[in-house]
């Protein structure tokens, strides 16, 4: 079982990357799970969203976990919002920033101790430059996809071609640069 | 003619867009709807599918729940086959017409997103609603996941219909845990789905001028004590038909209900009975029990809620020593309403388990695996000294000082 927690603001995307990542592991043959924390949470808000992936049919339906993987796509709420809460020694931290690593982590004293499980990769820089709008979820799935080397760059772009069918061309080719670019970017 | 949708063989669906989808595919006549949180996007969804021209059916927007419901009985009584969506204070104001639909014997199907309460205003998920339709007279059939959402609205449409029913049912699944968490479904086909629950067969139909009828007559002393005798054994004896579906349904798809689902029970010692998603974590919790402490855990849940399965959860419980009853709704001023009902069943039984009676997760408080091991462990001491060592009703996942009322006056 992998568990993986987004954090992020109402509108920038969590939920939704959550549910693509779902649908995308799901292609695989895994059993996923995808949720996020709000209902009146207004644009903006501090949200999480939540991502389970297993073998076996999950039928865990808490959202208390000990994340495999924190995913941070906002650069503020490594500041501000609690991303190491219940971690493990294993905990694998991706935080969009615009800073570089050695900077974020001198700034957040809950990572010092961290430092070879946290990456850093700007997804707003890249959702403005490739989608033209800061909606940093795509761009954190490539960096996802890096770290944790669960797939083959193509094999996910592939699947996520076919969970964005729906939309125009463009905006399929936008995020197939923005998770690619965020994939060779993320360190 | 409505167009087909083209499915995968495994979707990754939320609860609410997976019963969007078998709305849609049982073809429905007439969705009479007024959107409320987290049950919104049932109908968001059947809009979006009227619009894009995949249903035939009419898609009523109406002023209020109650008008929703109101429009549901008319519909039905036409002659068609009807069906909505609700959550929550939008249930509260369908009640008044739950009793219409059911005593004029109309077959609605009914998609309930539980949630809790006001007051407090709360959108997230408890069972406050799903209690409050109980004594109403619908068949009440409760999923646990989104694929149960989406299978359990099939069955619901073919116990409902059938002649030997004729009763409104609804489908409950947990507001945000199963609405709006998404996994793996397993969808039918258009065709296969459809050829399920088959054509409407309207039963006197307001529609058909050549035999006119009456629904919601009238009846004083002289008719109404029979009118809702008979309506109370059609749903006692709807069990039948249910038990028929469930097995119709298994031989489709291979998946399997019970109105009591039995998990890890073989060898049981303890067992939680709960409802909902937390049926599914506290099997998991019961596993882990097994595997790592040697504990003899199982769950016990009801699929149907109504009519309720006192002979199946007799069975169900009968070689447990300890029994812990789940109540996700504030009983407000007594016991827990499963925990009375599981333990009147249990004590017309010979081996009368200790039972006792846990609140929890009300407004969506998180109910953990640790939770439930915390419950099962209580209950393994229970059945160590042979007397419930606890108070009988307490409050799981409850900030504060430790709240509980009544002990036991049986002793070992």
């Amino acid at each position: 079982m992998i568990e993986i927690r987004w954090h992020s603001r109402a509108g920038q995307g969590a939920v939704t990357g959550a549910k693509g990542l779902g649908d995308v592991v799901s292609r695989t043959g895994k059993q996923v799970q995808a949720f996020a924390l709000y209902g009146s949470a207004k644009r903006g808000a501090a949200m999480r969203a939540y991502n389970r992936i297993d073998d076996k049919p999950i039928i865990n339906h808490a959202k208390f976990m000990l994340p495999d993987y924190v995913l941070v796509i906002d650069p503020a709420l490594a500041f501000t919002d609690n991303i190491t809460e219940n971690d493990k020694p294993e905990t694998k931290y991706i935080i969009t920033t615009h800073l570089d690593k050695k900077e974020l982590i001198a700034q957040i004293p809950e990572l010092q101790d961290k430092q070879d499980r946290v990456y850093v990769v700007d997804c707003m820089q890249i959702s403005l430059d490739t989608i033209g709008r800061a909606i940093p979820n795509a761009p954190m799935l490539g960096a996802f996809v890096k770290v944790s080397g669960m797939f083959e760059l193509e094999d996910f772009l592939e699947s996520m071609k076919r969970v964005l069918a729906k939309f125009p061309q463009k905006i399929i080719d936008a995020n197939m640069a923005a998770i690619t670019r965020a994939y060779n970017e993320v360190n | 003619m409505a167009e087909k949708m083209e499915l995968n063989d495994v979707e990754v669906w939320d609860g609410n867009y997976a019963a969007a989808q078998a709305l849609r595919q049982a073809q429905v006549d007439v969705v009479a709807a007024y959107p409320i949180t987290p049950s919104t996007p049932i109908v968001e969804n059947y809009g979006a599918f009227v619009a894009n021209g995949y249903i035939d059916g009419e898609f009523v927007m109406v002023e209020s729940e109650h008008g929703a419901m109101s429009t549901c009985v008319g519909a039905a009584a036409a002659g068609g086959r009807v069906a909505t969506a609700t959550s929550s204070q939008g249930f509260l104001l369908m009640v008044e017409v739950l009793y219409q639909a059911s005593g004029m014997r109309l077959p609605i199907v009914l998609n309930v997103v539980n949630r809790a309460l006001a007051s407090p205003l709360n959108v997230r998920g408890d069972h406050g609603d799903m209690y409050a339709g109980r004594d109403s007279g619908w068949i009440q059939l409760d999923a646990f996941n989104a694929q149960e959402a989406y299978d359990l609205n099939f069955c619901a449409f073919k116990i409902a219909e059938d002649i030997n029913v004729r009763l409104p049912a609804m489908v409950h699944q947990d507001g945000f845990l199963t609405s709006h968490t998404a996994q793996n479904v397993s969808p039918l086909s258009d065709d296969e789905a459809y050829a399920f629950i088959g054509d409407y067969k309207p039963v006197e139909e307001m529609l058909d001028f050549s035999k006119a009828v009456t629904y919601g007559a009238q009846t004083e002393e002289d008719w109404h004590y029979e009118h809702k005798a008979k309506q109370h054994r059609a749903l006692m004896d709807s069990y039948v038909v249910i038990d028929r579906v469930f097995e119709e349904f298994k031989q489709k798809t291979g998946r399997e209900y019970k109105r009591v689902e039995s998990y890890l029970m073989e060898d049981a010692e303890v067992a939680i009975v709960a409802l909902g998603s937390t049926v599914e974590t506290a099997i998991q919790a019961a596993q882990e029990l097994r595997d790592n402490e040697g504990l003899k855990a199982g769950v016990v849940a009801p699929r149907c809620f109504r009519p309720f399965p006192f002979n199946e959860i007799r069975d169900a419980l009968a070689d447990v020593k300890a029994v812990a009853v789940l109540d996700r709704s504030c009983p407000m001023g007594a016991m827990g309403a499963l925990f009375n009902e599981v333990s009147a069943a249990m004590y017309t039984t010979p081996s009368r388990p200790l039972i006792t009676n846990f609140i929890y997760g009300l407004g969506g408080r998180d109910f953990s695996l640790e939770d439930a091991k915390h419950i099962f462990r209580e209950q393994k001491g229970h059945a160590d000294v042979g007397y419930i060592t606890t108070h009988i009703q307490q409050f799981s996942g409850l900030r504060g000082p430790k709240l509980g009322f009544y002990e036991t006056k049986r002793s070992k």
